[in-house]
């Protein structure tokens, strides 16, 4: 290990022409934390970028949380290295590292006001007064929070709270932010402002934000990529669209949004088309993967958005008609949620298919109801193919 | 609506009773006392005189109150016997107080930092000496204290000593034991508070940038100030009080107050005195309990 990181190092010198904006800003190098047997982070390695929105999205006890506080330093890796700018911070203590934290819960000093909260950090790091009183007043600012300075944090309203919590971990100008989940405590409304307020902020500091988060739709608004985590392991690092749209695994294709799978086998291969024969939906005729497929047994996923449905099948496309997968079946649930409707197809083999469409226009005469036959269709390129 | 109807009533008479008991149990006994410390000394039964007697008429109990003197207040403040008295119990308060503190601030926060299934274990280690008679705990005290007592044994034995020390009926004898007998009060309320201390706060202080030591005195300690009053408060109240533990365990060469008023009640059968140095007690205390009073209403309007 030492050898090799010694190798490396060396490796890296020997290569000055490598570009310096390449070089992650933060490496998470084959990371293991152990709680007793159980491995909440498991030989995790993943890079983030300076300047990048980071989420770690996962269920809860996926590790994402641990991952996180291995970063801040409330946690020491039991193997690997974490490099923050080229240097293994691993075994650093949380109040030497040049990052902070933003808490879940806040963990605002309830027996100092707003404006020494925000300068506790700054006096521990020995900044002059006069420094300090510009440097709160630049964050009370940048956080909107003018008038509030002498209020005690039980004085302040949770969305309050959250603005001095930010400040707080903002002021000493941390290499990276962590924000444990930040918004879980606020209401739906507040939340999604903040969330866009978050981006702002990031974007308009040019800092490195590293989120951890179990709500997707907040990982999708705030993050430029996001890395899934599950059973202490990163299953795929991604943009938002690819995560959504190029699932790498069947377990992320069900954990981001809904999906449905259709399990079969691969029958044949012509032309960028693969033929896959499947139990509940006949044959699937799906736009082949750019990976290469090696198994036989394969999943057909297809988000509910590309399934459309209509009284006779789709409106004849000459160049894809032959391509177009046509399924027939009764609806049998119609879910109006106000921008799409939800509808449940149940196919002729007994398998359920969810089909969602937007509601474009205000009086919908196309609506179907319960009990309406109808055919679902979605293109080849609408599927997505997973191995098991 | 209803439901208000319902417990009115119930709720009205329960907020009476403690009133009711202040008055009953407090104020009435306390109206006593204050009448004997305005009285006189008397070879009678009682004790003193003026008596007030119903039964005489009215210009009877007018004369019995022209009677009342404020002589024996006079006393205590020119006697030197009760100012040293009252000023002992003071120092011995204050002094077994601190040591109170600077033993139980760290056993509390030692406690509140045991995984969450030690701490009820710890707790009950703490409590447990309850299940004794506190009489008993002292002269178990007397016992391991005395000449030929467990410590002189143990300290001959080991060579420390080369002959018995005296312990008993000295200052650090009584010392050991006030300290002995208060420590769980000290320790339960300091307890209390830094169990309820959100561990996050002390990993923000760090996040911050705090060492140990400095997220200590800069978050926990300040944090903790509620429950040091409490304890403090809750132990010096009582100890400047205190009788049976300097009675047995101090020498006899100076007193503290609860011993010099059992003096004049028992041994000089001088009611009006005793009387008179237990109102002038009662008034030194009514500082730390109106302070003692003032937190724990504070506390409850936080915690609501």
């Amino acid at each position: 290990m030492g050898l090799a990181s010694e190798m490396a190092e060396e490796f890296s010198k020997t290569e000055p022409q490598q570009d310096v904006a390449d070089i992650p800003l933060l490496r998470i190098d084959a990371a293991v934390k152990k709680f007793g047997t159980f491995r909440a982070v498991d030989r995790l390695s993943l890079d983030i970028r300076a300047g990048e929105f980071f989420a770690l999205l996962g269920p809860s006890g996926c590790g994402k949380t641990t991952l996180l506080r291995m970063l801040a330093g409330f946690e020491t890796p039991d193997e690997g290295r974490i490099l923050l700018g080229g240097e293994d911070i691993a075994q650093m203590l949380p109040h030497q590292r040049p990052v902070n934290m933003m808490f879940q819960n806040y963990a605002l000093f309830p027996h100092l006001s707003v404006r020494d909260n925000i300068a506790f950090g700054l006096k521990r790091a020995g900044m002059p007064r006069p420094q300090i009183d510009i440097r709160v007043a630049e964050m009370v600012a940048l956080v909107k929070l003018e008038g509030l300075e002498k209020r005690r944090p039980d004085q302040l309203s949770g969305g309050q709270k959250q603005r001095v919590a930010l400040a707080r971990s903002l002021a000493r100008r941390p290499r990276v932010l962590l924000l444990d989940e930040p918004l879980a405590a606020l209401d739906k409304k507040l939340r999604e402002s903040t969330q866009f307020e978050l981006m702002e902020l990031q974007r308009r500091l040019g800092m490195t934000f590293v989120i951890v988060t179990h709500d997707q739709e907040e990982a999708m608004t705030v993050a430029d990529r996001i890395g899934v985590m599950d059973s202490g392991r990163l299953e795929q690092v991604a943009t938002p669209r690819e995560l959504y749209e190029a699932p790498v695994s069947r377990w992320v294709a069900e954990f981001v949004g809904d999906i449905n799978i259709l399990e079969g086998q691969l029958e044949t291969r012509e032309a960028g088309r693969l033929m896959v024969s499947t139990r509940d939906a006949g044959t699937i005729t799906v736009a082949e993967p750019r990976h290469a497929v090696t198994k036989a047994t394969l999943c057909v996923a297809i988000r509910p958005e590309k399934v459309k449905l209509s009284r006779r099948g789709p409106v004849s496309d000459a160049l894809h008609s032959h391509a177009i997968n046509r399924l027939e079946g009764v609806v049998t649930d119609v879910s109006y949620l106000g921008g799409v409707t939800s509808y449940k197809v149940k196919l002729d083999s007994g398998a359920v298919l969810r089909s969602s469409m937007a509601n474009t226009a205000r009086i919908d005469i196309d609506a179907y109801s319960a009990s309406q036959r109808v055919v679902a269709w979605f293109t080849p390129d609408d599927c997505v193919v997973l191995e098991q | 609506m209803s439901t208000r109807n319902i417990f009115a009533r119930p709720a009205r008479l329960a907020a009476i009773a403690p009133w009711l008991w202040m008055l009953l149990f407090f104020l009435v006994p306390f109206g006593f006392v204050l009448k004997i410390s305005l009285s006189q000394t008397a070879i009678a039964q009682p004790p003193y005189v003026p008596v007030f007697d119903l039964t005489q008429g009215f210009a009877a109990i007018k004369a019995a109150l022209a009677a009342l003197s404020l002589d024996n207040f006079k006393l205590l403040v020119s006697d030197d016997l009760y100012v040293l008295s009252y000023l002992r119990s003071l120092v011995v308060a204050a002094v077994s107080t601190s040591i109170l503190l600077l033993i139980g601030y760290p056993v509390a926060y030692g406690m509140a930092r045991l995984p969450q299934r030690w701490q009820a274990v710890a707790m009950m280690l703490v409590i447990v000496p309850f299940w004794t008679s506190f009489l008993i705990r002292i002269y178990a005290w007397i016992n391991i204290l005395q000449h030929d007592g467990l410590l002189n044994k143990i300290l001959l034995a080991l060579h420390l000593v080369s002959a018995p020390v005296v312990w008993l009926s000295t200052d650090s004898a009584m010392y050991l034991g006030i300290v002995y007998s208060y420590l769980p009060f000290m320790i339960l309320p300091l307890y209390a508070t830094l169990a309820k201390m959100e561990p996050s706060l002390l990993e923000a202080a760090a996040d911050l940038g705090s060492s140990p030591r400095q997220a200590f005195w800069l978050v926990t300690f300040p944090l903790s100030l509620p429950g040091v009053a409490a304890g403090v408060l809750l132990c010096f109240i009582p100890i400047v009080g205190e009788f049976v533990i300097p009675d047995l365990l101090a020498g006899s060469d100076s007193l503290m107050i609860g011993q010099t008023l059992w003096l004049e009640f028992f041994t000089n059968k001088d009611w009006p005195v005793a009387a008179a140095a237990a109102v002038v007690l009662l008034l030194l205390l009514v500082l730390p309990l109106i302070l003692y009073d003032r937190l724990q209403r504070r506390q409850l309007e936080q915690a609501r």
